[in-house]
């Protein structure tokens, strides 16, 4: 019996010929990443030694520039350990400020083939990759800068093969959450991604479903290389690698298909990501006091452009507030570029600095009592995004935006037919 | 390693944000201890006994990496035993020295109040007040001694890779 692409690089990673379900491996770490809540006095522990400077990273995103006294003291601590150490890739306010999964991408950190490890549970990004991506707790992550190492449980596998292409005004978020509403959780469960489909997705698209992988606690989430995800890595990342296929007898929990073609938007109700997507339609006609387009799951320049797409020559109700974040400051500047940010800024929209910010409730959009946010960013649980009273419905940036026009949930559809 | 005391019950899906929510992000592992639960179960957290035990549906600890299995175990608890339990949750677990332990047939075995004992060694869960016994699935034994060694952080400091605890880390 073959290997799916997580357990082929788990064994090759373990020094193993062959990993199973239920197997509990010990891997070597390739790139380490630490982010700025890492170094919050309620977390951090000196660290004295490390086995490897040039495998760290060290991003600041959750709360950028600094959102109180405690993540500036933070940023502080973290500037000290990578001068300490001497760490060269270093993102810290400014030039190459964003949100660590968005710069995994940016600048080809996630080697196909590796294992990437930081403490923010959306790590699973970087499995567009076709690398080994996994959000862990803030212990192991000092445990993997210092050794280089960690174990992991072996899952078993579910695969997605992806075929036809997303209709007009139809996104990858919406294929996430027709997944997340027919099947629910994935946990314990490795996800792989992989058909003719994936073709017709940009690596922004496809690095939409890896990250969400995460809101179905799902181990790893990769997706089989092709050239043009190989392309993209070679063209930001010097460093040798080795993609990984699965094998042609891999044994799979189940194959799923997924046709692109007959998906419609989606919405996720409030306080549950899992088990609670519906047409938009039903939910068509609730007022919004916030419209939010961001984080590691959409706040690409393909998000930014389909927002765009929608708010050129309109203009956000007088009611609501829309804010938009970009993913890292690439983004923001290619957005600049193309004209993006001045249409959305001419519509009324609030572009903020790249940073998780108002996703985890942190900064830069944070919702009072009651109110009613309907976001394309990565959670909706209760109290995710602020006051726990708070109703989050979660969509597409194109369901974002035309519901921000119209200050009430609405298809996209309408928009851009 | 093992525990007997009372039970508190809580569903499915249960996540981070509930047990660790961004109102206490900024306060000590102490401080943020009583926020647990607060937005769906108000007063909860002042319940809670040193050496309860929480019995849990699927996918316990759903969400984000941030601490939360340290504030359940800062609150008094015991131990977790669930029907499933999020694979980065888990890790917290083991590391934060939080024993947690998944069990299927956990969640209908048990009225909240009911009082539980959880054998880690022995990978059993029986429940003393209605006389059942169950079979849980056991923790590899690698991460079981980390478990009884106190979790990752004892193990570093040993070692000499980082510092002692301070006030603000708890």
């Amino acid at each position: 019996m073959g290997m799916t692409i997580a357990e082929k690089i788990l064994a090759k990673k373990g020094g193993l010929k062959k990993v199973s379900p239920g197997d509990l491996v010990t891997v070597a770490v390739d790139t380490v990443i630490l982010f700025d809540n890492n170094f919050m006095t309620n977390r951090w522990r000196e660290v004295l030694k490390i086995n490897d400077p040039d495998s760290i990273i060290v991003v600041f995103d959750h709360r950028v520039p600094a959102a109180t006294q405690a993540s500036a003291t933070a940023h502080g601590i973290g500037r000290e350990f990578v001068k300490r150490f001497g760490i060269k890739r270093f993102h810290d306010v400014g030039y190459s400020q964003g949100i660590a999964h968005q710069l995994v991408a940016d600048h080809g950190y996630g080697l196909p083939g590796s294992v990437l490890l930081c403490s923010d549970s959306h790590t699973c990004s970087g499995g567009v990759f076709n690398c080994i991506a996994r959000g862990v707790g803030q212990p192991d992550i000092v445990y993997a800068a210092c050794k280089n190492e960690t174990w992991f449980r072996v899952g078993e596998t579910v695969r997605y093969e992806l075929v036809g292409k997303l209709p007009r005004a139809v996104t990858a978020k919406d294929a996430f959450l027709q997944i997340a509403g027919e099947h629910g959780d994935h946990a314990t469960m490795n996800v792989e991604f992989g058909g003719a489909g994936m073709q017709s997705l940009s690596i922004n698209a496809r690095k939409t479903l890896t990250t969400m992988a995460a809101e179905l606690s799902a181990e790893f989430a990769t997706f089989e290389p092709d050239d043009v995800m190989l392309e993209w890595v070679r063209a930001r990342n010097a460093a040798p690698f080795e993609p990984v296929f699965a094998d042609a007898d891999a044994h799979y929990a189940a194959v799923r298909k997924v046709n692109l073609g007959a998906l419609e938007p989606l919405v996720a109700y409030p306080d549950s990501v899992v088990n609670n997507s519906r047409p938009v339609g039903d939910a068509v006609g609730t007022k919004i006091d916030q419209a939010f387009i961001g984080s590691c799951a959409n706040g690409t320049l393909d998000d930014l452009e389909l927002a765009a797409s929608i708010l050129d020559g309109r203009r956000v109700a007088s009611h609501v507030r829309l804010i938009i974040t970009p993913a890292s400051q690439t983004v923001y500047r290619e957005a600049l570029k193309s004209g993006v940010i001045s249409t959305l800024i001419e519509a009324g929209a609030v572009v903020t600095p790249a940073t998780c910010g108002a996703c985890g409730g942190g900064h830069l959009g944070v919702l009072g009592p009651n109110e009613t946010c309907i976001t394309a960013t990565t959670r909706n649980f209760k109290g995710r995004m602020g006051d726990p009273s708070a109703k989050i419905y979660m969509g597409s940036p194109a369901t974002v935006a035309a519901s921000a026009v119209t200050g009430t949930i609405t298809d996209p559809r309408e928009f851009l037919n | 390693m093992k525990f007997q005391s009372r039970v508190w019950k809580f569903g499915e899906n249960i996540n981070t944000d509930l047990i660790l929510p961004i109102q206490a992000f900024y306060l000590t592992p102490a401080e943020q201890a009583p926020w647990v639960f607060r937005a769906n179960r108000p007063g909860w957290s002042e319940q809670v006994k040193p050496g309860d035990i929480l019995v849990a549906g699927r996918n316990f600890g759903m969400g984000s990496s941030r601490p939360a299995a340290r504030s359940l175990k800062n609150l008094g608890l015991s131990c977790l035993v669930a029907h499933s339990i999020n694979g980065l949750f888990f890790r917290n677990c083991v590391n934060f020295a939080f024993p947690a332990i998944e069990c299927a047939d956990v969640f209908d075995a048990f009225e909240e109040g009911d009082v539980a004992e959880v054998d880690f060694d022995a990978a059993t869960v029986k429940n003393i007040t209605r006389g059942a016994a169950l079979e849980a699935v056991a923790l590899p034994p690698k991460l079981l001694g980390l478990l009884k060694a106190g979790g990752i952080y004892s193990l570093l400091e040993k070692e000499g890779m980082i510092g002692p605890k301070t006030a603000a880390s708890g």
